[in-house]
């Protein structure tokens, strides 16, 4: 029997043919993917919530955003994206060296994005721009209890919240301060939809260097795209709805 | 090497020159969506991001992650997500000013 020349080593037992296995895995992973977007849909609802509730505050607070780091973010992930769905060509190809370089770029940038939103959050602690109940936040309803530390850096910094702050009522300060935790939350979660995405590129690049992917056999490079590109999408939203508020 | 000719082996191979032409437009319409940020459209200004953030979705979806090339059972799944997404949002949304009174009548009792 032919059999085993039907069955390559890459194709598991209970699938017929390497297509058929290649559209099942796909499948499981959109099915995946689904569950991704409404994961976060969760956090979107709260973000339209207290956006529909608050708009002058959101409008007020995303002021202490930096819109300039945000857009080159979003550049960074845009060529992210790029880079791995020249990956999957390059994979489907068998183009190996290609592969690697392409993962290797990928990876990169999200390493950068990573170093951007590292410089952004360091400069929100410092300066105290946090939800309320943050022991670093400057928005807090008795301004008493608002570290001496935070105060100095705030005050020094280039939109001086703490000044800000105390021109506020508490109740405002209140609502600024959900504007930070919503923030926060997506961006968060975001980022570490990012760092997952490193780790599995790293693993990408670690199999693709012991020779694991063929014309054939790529469902790996082609399912770590696809996560790669909800992550770009997602932030596709975030950007301009924490960064572009006029 | 039939290199940008489907028929072959598995999946869909993208030519260079759409992926380049993409990521192009992507970079475009991030600098409109920077810019547009910036302007005042009176009270427009959340539903342009909107439109250019799902356009830009759109491309991604259906060049980057291949939905234009797959079976349509894939963007059938994608969409059935996006429906909920809808159904939550826009309820919820409706019905945050639901209470809004009972809320102020209680602030008022308290004073």
């Amino acid at each position: 029997m032919s059999e085993a020349h039907a069955h390559p080593e890459h194709v598991a037992h209970h699938f017929d043919t390497a297509e058929q296995q290649f559209e099942t895995g796909k499948f499981g992973m959109w099915i995946f993917l689904l569950t991704e977007i409404l994961f976060f849909s969760g956090l979107f609802v709260v973000y339209s919530t207290l956006r529909n509730n608050n708009p002058e505050v959101f409008a007020y607070a995303a002021n202490h955003l930096d819109t300039d780091l945000g857009a080159i973010n979003t550049v960074v992930l845009l060529i992210s994206s790029f880079t791995f769905a020249l990956g999957v060509r390059n994979a489907m190809l068998g183009q190996r060296k290609a592969l690697t370089v392409n993962l290797l770029i990928t990876f990169l940038c999200a390493g950068a994005f990573m170093g951007i939103k590292y410089q952004e959050y360091t400069h929100k602690y410092h300066e105290g721009l946090l939800w309320s109940g943050a022991e670093h936040s400057v928005f807090k309803e008795d301004l008493s209890k608002v570290l001496p530390s935070v105060r100095e850096h705030s005050a020094h910094g280039h939109t001086n919240a703490i000044a800000d702050a105390e021109a506020m009522t508490p109740e405002f300060r209140r609502e600024v301060g959900l504007f930070f935790a919503i923030y926060f939350c997506l961006t968060g979660l975001h980022g570490i939809h990012v760092l997952l995405g490193m780790v599995l590129i790293g693993w990408l690049i670690r199999r693709n260097a012991r020779g694991d992917f063929g014309p054939h056999n790529f469902g790996a490079i082609d399912f770590g795209a696809l996560y790669w590109h909800i992550v770009d999408l997602i932030w596709i939203f975030l950007f301009p709805l924490l960064y572009l508020i006029a | 090497m039939s290199s940008d000719s489907h028929g072959h082996g598995i999946g869909h191979v993208v030519p260079i020159k759409t992926l380049l032409g993409v990521l192009i437009a992507l970079l475009l319409l991030t600098g409109l969506t920077y810019w547009t940020g910036r302007m005042d459209f009176h009270g427009w200004d959340l539903k342009i991001a909107m439109v250019i953030a799902t356009v830009k979705a759109s491309l991604v979806c259906l060049i980057f992650m291949h939905l234009k090339w797959d079976k349509p059972l894939n963007a059938i799944l994608f969409f059935i997500a996006l429906i909920f997404v809808g159904i939550f949002l826009a309820y919820t949304v409706t019905d945050t000013f639901e209470y809004e009174m009972n809320v102020d009548a209680l602030l008022e009792s308290q004073r």
